[in-house]
């Protein structure tokens, strides 16, 4: 019975794979290259657009830079950091992002670690539901807590003294604030997958708790720290909402303002839009390619334990 | 003194899980002792106790004089070697063997010379600057030994470290481990649920079962005086023989056949055990002997082992290599009887 099968099967699958198109692979390369040129193609016509003379953008379309390559110049750029560090110009607004994105993301990935080591590899009552809290406030949009934020600032100053609204450091306690729940879940994940025998190999080694945290488990979730560092990095460099609730009356504010602000003029300066959205993309970009390596360890982190 | 006591020592995680029960046993100063038994028999858990990595329920356990029940684990001047090994992945070998000196605070200079010292004893010196991901499995499992031996603790404790290990490769370990026992002249716990480590390895044997200590004595003395059914069942292999047998006058009468106990015993029936080399295939006159229809012939070279029954009982038999036999024969066996066991049917106790 079996044989006859055999023997019938090879003829059916024969027949059936002619009628399958089977695509050659240049053919997928070409399709594929298509559709990431197709994806990139607004961020390369702002590229272009930026390194094209303000004029010129009345006038023509940037493609028409294909056949026509001297057109490009560096014109914008020169302009645009020449003007130095005036408030609500180019490098000051770059200046202000920095400044609100790197201690946030520093601030995020240190407290997250900590707090996930004691949620993961601490004996106390009550962990497990502070960490369903911690949690359950991903929920929370950053809408909602927007207004309330802004009147517990006002509360805070007229206590204290100091109102953080309107300032930078108003800014990077939100950032911080929202960006925790996250950064405790992602490292938390990664850490529980870390075996129970090293941290008992570890203990009776002789290592204390701070000794455990910095020498063993810090090191070996770099991958998920770094991937958490990345997607805080980004998430806060392209905020416009927080910016513009808290920095939109000041002096000094960041990039994506700065970009904001030039659409609403009644002539846009797409010349400084450009530049500056290039601007705004590279940083990011940059710090993408540096911590590349862990992003994908760390996209996976507790996804495959 | 690092002797080792556990002290009516018990372990509960809820009111009916109770992993490791009134558990009593020395451990002499400098011995090698192996805690075996099946899977989930506590030894594991007990060891754990005496490491520091589990709470003690009740009981008391003691390293020399010093009651160590509350004392941290990194305080207990104990070292364990873990059956995955648990290295540190993300340090050199060096750093695996220094890391514990360096949390004592030890000095470079030091901790440079016993790190080197250890790593001469095991092997390691061309290993130093590798990461555990680039070793294998036999060299992991030294490094693992090294970190505990530059610790120069009181006691070692090993759980299971030959299992992941390949056969090959566990019988030259096992050879090693005995020597390095000799060498530095501590205290080992080594705990397993292989039979023959424990055999070959332990200066003593404590077998456990469900949580209960069923017998402690030398490997000798287990395998030829053993407490009750269980252990006679787990020490040996191939297995003992258990027979149900009847006592008349002196005389066990199993199904098969009838052999005189060399004492008496006070019960009417139970369990007749015997092992595969007390049967033989030569038959003295007058002795006791069965007729045994062969189901499956082991050939190993060194031994030859019958697996057949015996009046409907299934019975292992041990003979000459040599003999020619094929499965579906009857052949006559002896019986010894300087080595025969009789348990109680309830107790399982030995009463022989």
């Amino acid at each position: 019975m079996s044989a006859v099968q055999a023997v019938a099967q090879p003829a059916a699958v024969k027949r059936r794979s002619t009628f399958r198109i089977r695509p050659a692979k240049w053919l997928l390369n070409i399709v594929v290259i298509l559709i990431a040129a197709f994806w990139l193609m607004p961020t390369i016509g702002l590229a272009i657009i930026s390194l094209r003379p303000e004029a010129l953008f009345q006038q023509s379309g940037w493609w028409t830079v294909l056949t026509a390559p001297s057109q490009l110049t560096l014109q914008n750029y020169q302009t645009l950091f020449s003007q130095g560090l005036v408030s609500g110009g180019l490098l000051d607004s770059l200046l202000t992002s920095a400044e609100i994105t790197v201690p946030s993301t520093l601030l995020v990935t240190i407290i997250s670690s900590l707090t996930a080591y004691s949620i993961a590899f601490g004996r106390w009552r009550g962990r497990t539901l502070c960490f369903f809290i911690i949690i359950g406030l991903m929920v929370v949009p950053v809408q909602v807590a927007l207004i309330p934020v802004v009147q517990l600032y006002r509360a805070f100053g007229s206590v204290t003294g100091f109102n953080p609204f309107g300032t930078v450091i108003g800014v990077i306690i939100f950032h911080v604030a929202f960006g925790l729940p996250f950064g405790i879940f992602l490292m938390n994940n990664f850490y529980s997958g870390l075996p129970r025998e090293l941290l008992e190999a570890a203990r009776i080694d002789g290592a204390g708790e701070w000794s455990l945290f910095s020498r063993i488990v810090l090191p070996l979730g770099l991958p998920a720290a770094a991937s958490l560092a990345i997607f805080q990095f980004i998430w806060v460099w392209n905020d416009l909402l927080v910016a513009l609730v808290f920095l939109g009356a000041s002096k000094h504010f960041p990039l994506t303002i700065f970009l904001f602000d030039q659409i609403r003029t009644l002539a846009a300066n797409y010349w400084i839009i450009s530049t500056g959205g290039m601007v705004s993309i590279l940083v990011p970009l940059i710090v993408f390619f540096s911590f590349q390596r862990y992003f994908v360890r760390g996209v996976l982190a507790g996804a495959v334990k | 003194m690092a002797s080792v006591t556990f002290d009516h020592v018990v372990k509960r995680y809820t009111a009916d899980l109770t992993v490791v029960k009134d558990f009593n046993v020395e451990i002499k100063d400098k011995e090698f002792m192996v805690l075996v038994g099946p899977s989930g028999c506590g030894k594991s858990t007990a060891l754990r106790m005496l490491a520091g990595l589990e709470e003690i329920s009740e009981g008391e356990i003691r390293i020399g004089d010093r009651v160590i029940n509350d004392i941290a684990a990194k305080d207990r001047d104990i070292a364990m070697v873990f059956q995955s090994y648990a290295l540190y992945p993300h340090m050199s070998v060096y750093d695996n063997m220094a890391f514990p000196l360096q949390m004592q605070g030890l000095k470079k200079p030091d901790i440079d010379k016993r790190v080197r010292n250890a790593s001469q004893i095991l092997g390691l010196e061309n290993f130093l600057e590798r990461k555990p991901r680039a070793l294998s499995g036999g060299q992991r499992q030294r490094v693992a030994l090294g970190r505990a031996i530059v610790r120069s603790p009181k006691v070692f404790l090993l759980d299971e470290p030959l299992s992941n290990l390949d056969a090959k490769l566990r019988g030259q370990t096992r050879i090693q481990l005995q020597k390095l026992h000799r060498d530095l002249q501590t205290t080992f716990i080594y705990v397993t649920h292989d039979q023959v480590e424990a055999m070959t390895m332990g200066d003593r044997i404590a077998i456990m079962n469900a949580g209960i200590l069923q017998q402690v004595g030398t490997p000798g003395d287990i395998y030829d005086h053993p407490a009750n059914l269980f252990v006679a069942s787990f020490i040996g292999s191939p297995t003992m023989n258990f027979v149900p047998a009847t006592i008349q006058d002196g005389t066990a009468k199993a199904a098969g056949f009838a052999v005189k106990l060399p004492k008496p015993v006070g019960a009417a029936k139970g369990t007749l055990g015997f092992r595969p080399e007390a049967v033989t295939d030569r038959v003295t006159d007058g002795g006791p002997s069965m007729e045994m229809a062969v189901d499956v012939v082991e050939r190993l070279g060194s031994d030859q082992f019958l697996y057949g029954q015996v009046g409907g009982d299934p019975v292992t038999a041990r003979v000459d290599p040599r003999l020619s036999v094929q499965p579906g024969d009857k052949v006559r066996l002896g019986l010894e009887t300087h080595a025969l066991h009789f348990f109680d049917s309830e107790s399982e106790l030995a009463l022989l």
